[in-house]
């Protein structure tokens, strides 16, 4: 910020000047200062969360210890007052990873789909219409799952599935209601299959034009160059853009608890009820009485929490770590 | 017919296919293009599920919810209508864009101006965690932050601590998008405000934010229609409003859309679902239009700055 | 390579030997000249391209206009000329790279031993796999060595033997010595020009009938591409091969025969066109068209 020589004899000029300079290096450093504040405040938050959350639970981590995770007695009640979550980390894993199961695979169909086959126009019709489907509100997507996919899914895609793969203890007998932990995953299939597709896309349209036009030219067909070169390449970004899907499915309270019934057993039988940490949270969090039931909740909280953001920071490094750039791992 | 050296040994040697015969697929490649086609079929599929799972649910809602539309429905309070609840989500999400709008456009900006590659590394991460947070844990640091602590349970639940839950959920979406939009700005603009020896502080508010207005309302939008649908934070923060008449105070608790639908989806009345319904259709209508539109302004703007 | 100096120009009309099956017609040229090049393989070779009258669109724009061109079997036949003016894009049509292009439209017609490759029954995998092209910039899979040769022949059930033809398909490319002991190794890690000799291997180890080369060393340093000119020369005979090249003095190295494309403009808009064609020898110190000997002396482009 040099200035040139005095022009002659204007001293106001000059102390204009002055005045105007100081007033700019205040203002960077003050815009500095509230950008970075936000940023650190960001941080702040988030630490403030971690903290609080684990605060709050610590009555519950004294009484029951590590043993709350795999603990499956959930009893409220005056007379019992004891509680562990091992139903509901079951519930949680066993409904977020069949939804992820499913999922996957579908989103990055699409993911091809769309930057592989669809023409332009096709694509421009189709990409937000699926991006659309991550605008549904989980509330409303429960509520029809309530309502309509829960009765469907218990009058013909239970039995279907139980006749059928009925020797796999994932498809036991149907239930009486449509509510269980397969409807659940269904709900949840639904929410990230967007989610996945979107990332993959954007992944698949990066691959070079000339590392696939090289697989065409030696007399490939169009799968060939799919599973030779683009999607070998992308590989460790579609995982990640996987873990992302799991973690919204891991974390889902509302739609969850609409139609996964919130039993409480652990069971590898889809079409029984179940219940995951956040479901029984937004369950039983604005009824607690009890201390100790309180500090549970929280507790699963602190679990969720954990299991939730290690799904996320896990996708976040790989993506950073094995960014595309010729394929190569860097 | 080989008039030249052969060092790899490969001519002589007659090719497994004659190269004269007409160009329909030889050898395996029959087979093989059928597969590729199958492949090429479900995925398509899988694309056409996706809009047609979308379309379920869109006319599910659409059907049902229009029987219970009707101007009485959406000026009264209960038992007529839901008016309380749309002005109560009205009010916490403004509150929430209040809060959030000004965080994450700073936010963007320390990104796109001042942070060097460890300090941008560590913001972006804080971002990506925030927007992976789980609603419900939101809802529940929230309400052990400001609810609890202010004594017992029952009290303390109000429209504006529901506006400050859904602000977080709203930041990183606002961080996130704002950050893309300066991106996008070209550095030509600001170079040449640094080369006039312009203070960094005048560069930024009179020449990149005026250009990254147009990208931040857009994506302000998009994540007010991503707040207007959340239920969780709200479930626990501010789920006793007053669905029989209008609150306008966010100092109290307030109604609003996506827990009415939660509790009525809940409770086994069938009349409640047709509420339900009306309620759905309404946020739902107006979730999927910003979301359209702000998308549509947004591939417009790209168009334009990269054209 | 030198050509006998024979000057004897033989004007005979031979038809091309009848394809085996679906006779096709035949594929005599207006211009068939026998030629002391043609005189080394013992005749006029047959012609494996035919282009009739070919012309290329994008959209509305012509890129290429009524291109006559007859290239012989086991020949390497040069396409030279100042950039712009429609090399690559023929090239690239030889094997339907440009279909991938969407306002892309051809006219005219290309025909390979007698079959239309823009015909209805074509199938265009089977074009490619039976015309190989080498691209300018490397681009090599990120794969070991081993597999980025390996991975066509696979495709195509090549499955037994695999290791050999991987090695016979790398001595062909001259990089055998070079890479025995790391097949296993990523092909990135590889120079420039040896993954350029990586890339013709990839190529030729499924052994296509054709070769085309899109300025395939112009990325390269002078060694390597010393290099891939003899590589040029060993492989000829056994493969068809068409190189794009902007460097005369390669075409004059290494070309059987020689077409200069420039850009006509008499129309109303620039179009590429093709000027002349002929011997590389006679292209080089007897060009007919003023246009070629302005730019094979160096006066333009």
């Amino acid at each position: 910020m040099s200035s040139a020589a005095t022009p002659a004899g204007s001293r106001a000029a000059v102390r204009r000047r002055d005045w105007r300079k100081r007033g700019d290096r205040f203002g960077d450093a003050a815009l500095y200062i509230i950008c970075a504040g936000a940023a650190v405040l960001g941080a702040l938050v988030l630490i403030l969360i971690a903290y609080e959350i684990v605060n709050e639970a610590r009555p519950a981590i004294d009484k029951f210890g590590l043993g709350f995770i795999t603990s499956t007695e959930w009893k409220p009640t005056e007379q019992f007052n004891i509680f562990g979550a091992g139903s509901l980390l079951f519930g949680t894993l066993l409904s977020s990873f069949f939804a992820l199961l499913l999922g996957a695979p579908i989103a990055i169909s699409i993911g091809l789909f769309l930057s592989q086959l669809a023409p332009k126009a096709v694509r421009g019709v189709v990409a937000p219409l699926v991006e659309l489907l991550a605008a549904v509100p989980s509330v409303i997507l429960g509520f029809w799952g309530i309502l309509i996919l829960a009765p469907f899914v218990k009058s013909t895609i239970e039995p279907a599935l139980h006749d059928t793969l009925g020797f796999i203890p994932l498809f036991g007998e149907p239930q009486t209601t449509g509510s269980s932990v397969f409807t659940a995953s269904l709900i949840l299939t639904i929410m990230i299959i967007p989610i996945i597709s979107a990332v993959s896309r954007d992944l698949f349209m990066s691959v070079p034009r000339e590392l696939q036009d090289g697989a065409s030219a030696l007399g490939a067909t169009r799968w060939e160059v799919i599973r030779g070169v683009v999607l070998p390449s992308t590989a460790s970004g579609v995982i990640a853009a996987s873990l992302l899907g799991l973690g919204r499915a891991l974390g889902e309270a509302i739609a969850v608890a609409q139609v996964i019934g919130a039993g409480s057993e652990i069971s590898f039988d889809l079409f029984k009820t179940g219940d995951t940490l956040a479901a029984r949270i937004a369950n039983q969090f604005p009824g607690a009485l009890t201390e100790l039931h309180i500090a549970s909740l929280y507790y699963c909280a602190a679990l969720l929490l954990v299991i939730g953001v290690a799904a996320n920071l896990i996708a976040s490094w790989i993506g950073r770590r094995f960014s595309y750039a010729g394929g190569e791992l860097r | 017919m080989s008039g030249s050296s052969d060092p790899a040994g490969f001519g002589g040697k007659p090719q497994a296919y004659d190269p004269a015969a007409p160009l329909t697929p030889t050898g395996n490649l029959r087979r093989r293009q059928i597969f590729s086609k199958v492949t090429e079929y479900m995925a398509t599929i899988a694309a056409l599920g996706a809009i047609a799972v979308l379309v379920i649910v869109v006319f599910a809602v659409v059907r049902h919810g229009a029987d219970a539309i009707s101007w009485d429905f959406i000026i009264k309070g209960a038992p007529e209508g839901v008016a309380p609840a749309l002005v109560g989500s009205a009010i916490i999400v403004a509150i929430a864009t209040l809060i959030a709008t000004p965080l994450g456009v700073l936010i963007a900006l320390y990104l796109n101006q001042y942070a060097g590659r460890r300090a941008a590394g560590f913001v972006s991460l804080t971002m990506d965690v925030m927007n992976g947070l789980p609603a419900i844990i939101i809802g529940i640091f929230i309400f052990t932050f400001m609810v609890k602590k202010q004594g017992t349970l029952a009290i303390g639940q109000a429209g504006w601590i529901g506006g400050v839950a859904l602000s977080i959920i709203m930041v990183p979406l606002i961080a996130r998008g704002t950050q893309g939009v300066l991106r996008l700005i070209p550095k030509s603009q600001s170079e040449a405000a640094d080369a006039l020896g312009v203070a960094r502080w005048r560069t930024v508010l009179s020449v990149i934010l005026p250009s990254a207005l147009g990208g931040i309302l857009t994506v302000t939008i998009l994540s007010i229609a991503r707040a207007a649908g959340e239920t969780a934070p709200l479930l626990l923060l501010t789920s006793n409003g007053d669905i029989s008449r209008v609150v306008l105070n966010p100092l109290e608790a307030l109604a609003s859309g996506p827990v009415r639908i939660y509790t009525l989806s809940e409770e086994a009345n069938p009349e409640g679902f047709t509420e339900a319904w009306g309620l759905s259709l309404l946020f739902i209508s107006f979730i999927l239009f910003a979301s359209m539109g702000a998308r549509a302004l947004l591939a417009r703007s790209k168009r334009k700055t990269s054209s | 390579m030198n050509l006998p100096p024979s000057r004897v120009r033989i004007r005979t009309d031979q038809p091309a030997a009848p394809p085996s099956t679906n006779g096709a017609g035949s594929v005599a040229l207006p211009d068939a000249v026998t030629t002391s090049a043609d005189a080394q393989w013992g005749g006029a070779p047959e012609v494996v391209f035919d282009s009739r009258d070919v012309s290329v669109f994008y959209g509305a724009k012509q890129a290429l206009a009524g291109v006559n061109l007859g290239i012989r079997r086991g020949q390497i036949t040069a396409l030279i000329g100042p950039s712009g003016c429609g090399k690559t894009t023929f090239l690239r049509s030889l094997n339907r790279m440009n279909d991938s292009v969407p306002s892309f439209r051809i006219e005219g017609e290309i025909l390979y031993h007698g079959h239309d490759i823009y015909g209805g029954n074509v199938d265009q995998v089977e074009v490619r796999r039976r015309i190989g092209m080498v691209f300018q910039k490397p681009n090599p899979f990120p794969k070991s060595i081993y597999d980025n040769i390996a991975w066509a022949p696979r495709n195509l059930g090549m499955r037994s033997g695999l290791s050999d033809r991987v090695e016979k398909a790398l001595r062909g490319a001259a990089l055998w010595d070079e890479v025995k002991d790391r097949l296993k190794d990523s092909a990135l890690g590889l120079s420039g020009g040896q993954q350029q000799r990586l890339c013709i291997a990839r190529a030729i180890a499924i052994e296509p009938d054709v070769l085309l080369l899109d300025e395939p060393a112009s990325a390269l340093d002078p060694i390597a591409t010393g290099a891939i000119e003899d590589l040029m020369h060993s492989l000829k005979g056994r493969f068809t091969i068409v190189i794009v090249t902007h460097n005369m003095q390669q075409a004059a190295r290494v070309a059987d025969r020689t077409a200069f494309f420039s850009l006509e403009t008499s129309g109303e808009k620039p179009v590429g066109a093709l000027i002349e064609f002929d011997d590389t020898e006679r292209i080089f110190s007897s060009p007919r068209d003023p246009r070629t000997r302005d730019y094979v002396t160096g006066r333009f482009g």
